[in-house]
């Protein structure tokens, strides 16, 4: 690696292990990640009794409750350093491209650790069959990445906004739902026994939504910090 | 010996219909120093955010040479540091803390030494331990000149320089003016008489 390109990651390095520090002293994102899932998880699992749920829905549940807990968490990133009056300081130390792939990283690791929580508390409160455990294992990881990267720059855009919480709702909806429906698929599929071959058109999805999302704000991310 | 030279040409700002900024152009090379003044809302905060490429202008170029060698300004990040009342360090972290993070994006060869130097400059010897958020406003506007003058920037932008200092923390602000204008380009924008008596050139906004 050159020192360049190895400068560049110690660089973004910085800017993950700076949010990682700051978060496990405030725990404000941790707390409201968490809280949410498990609240929401329970709640279900007593509504339902003794209901038995075909794969579909118990996918879609799955995906509702990783949706709405990450919302709730997220956009922080971006909206705490505009908030504290940081983000001006961060602009004048490091270029566009290392705040967005710190940022991104740190996104990626809450998505997966709220997910680590979510899914063995969702397979014992739901009383969930998996037959298939690596396909179910791929397409939560690949849908982690597509989450992250889409709501790490809507994240962005709606630091900027005064009525936040209404403009990343009204945001996040249309450029997640493709990925949420393949995501729900795939889910489906894993529960239902259908093997890759089953999957095989939401796991395409969810690589090419996860990559052309990534690519598309490393490019953004630029006019929507500066602007 | 050719050092570091800052053009300003025709700069404007305007923030819907109201002009902030309207044509201005001065040029400053290194060593040397530039007071900015003016009334409140004459543009003087803008004018740095536009030199540190914070914000855009409306029109107008701002050019950065290193000797005959333009930099482009994805490359300012390198030479040009600015502390100002907006700009602020992050209250969870340790004083060493933000300096080991700051020093990292910018290059800076990180060592408690060189960290506990820069502390010692600015009056804050012995309290690198401590957390951010615990500081008063005074050691926090302190910590930013630490935080800025970490890298040896070639730029130095000061808005409102002495906000929130007590004499001692005055003092040690204006010896810092001193230092940068010796060798490098100081640029301060303020309102305070005293802070403006060192400086080499002084424009006035809104007028």
């Amino acid at each position: 690696m050159s020192s360049r390109s190895s400068g560049w990651v110690n660089k973004a390095r910085a800017v993950l292990v700076k949010d990682i520090r700051t978060e496990l002293r405030t725990r404000y994102s941790l707390n409201a990640l968490f809280m949410f899932a498990f609240t929401t998880l329970v709640v279900v699992s007593f509504s339902l009794g003794q209901a038995s749920l075909g794969p579909s829905i118990l996918a879609a549940l799955y995906w509702i409750v990783i949706f709405f807990a990450s919302m709730s968490a997220l956009a922080g990133v971006f909206i705490k350093e505009e908030d504290t009056k940081t983000a001006q300081t961060l602009k004048l130390y490091a270029r566009p491209s290392v705040i967005y792939t710190g940022k991104l990283i740190y996104n990626i690791i809450l998505l997966l650790l709220l997910c680590l929580l979510v899914t063995p508390l969702f397979v014992i409160l739901m009383r969930v069959d998996v037959p298939d455990l690596s396909l179910f294992i791929v397409v939560i990881l690949l849908g982690a990445i597509g989450l992250a990267g889409a709501t790490t720059l809507i994240g962005a855009i709606v630091s900027k906004a005064n009525v936040r919480g209404a403009l990343f709702a009204v945001l996040s909806f249309p450029i997640l739902l493709p990925l949420l429906v393949a995501a729900i698929g795939g889910t489906q599929a894993a529960l239902a026994d259908d093997g890759w071959v089953g999957a095989a058109n939401d796991i395409k999805l969810l690589i090419a939504y996860a990559v052309i999302m990534i690519a598309i704000s490393v490019v953004l991310f630029d006019f929507v910090w500066n602007g | 010996m050719i050092g570091v030279s800052l053009e300003v040409a025709g700069l404007r700002k305007e923030f819907g219909e109201r002009k902030v900024i309207n044509g201005l152009s001065f040029s400053i090379s290194s060593p040397g120093s530039l007071g900015v003044t003016g009334h409140n809302g004459s543009g003087k905060s803008t004018l740095m955010k536009l030199l540190s490429r914070i914000e855009y202008a409306t029109a107008g170029k701002i050019t950065l040479k290193d000797g005959e060698h333009e930099i482009s300004p994805e490359n300012y990040i390198g030479y040009l540091k600015m502390v100002a009342p907006e700009m602020a360090l992050y209250e969870m972290l340790t004083g060493y803390e933000n300096l080991q993070f700051f020093a990292r994006l910018v290059d800076v060869e990180w060592s408690r030494e060189r960290a506990d130097r820069v502390l010692e400059r600015v009056g804050l010897a012995g309290r690198g331990d401590d957390m951010v958020g615990g500081y008063s406003s005074g050691m926090k506007q302190r910590l930013k000149y630490a935080v800025a003058l970490l890298p040896e920037p070639k730029v130095l932008l000061l808005d409102e320089p002495t906000s929130n200092l007590d004499e001692q923390g005055k003092a040690i602000v204006r010896s810092i003016m001193a230092e940068q204008q010796r060798e490098n380009i100081l640029i301060v924008a303020t309102n305070e008489a005293e802070d403006l008596e060192s400086v080499q050139q002084v424009i006035r906004l809104g007028e």
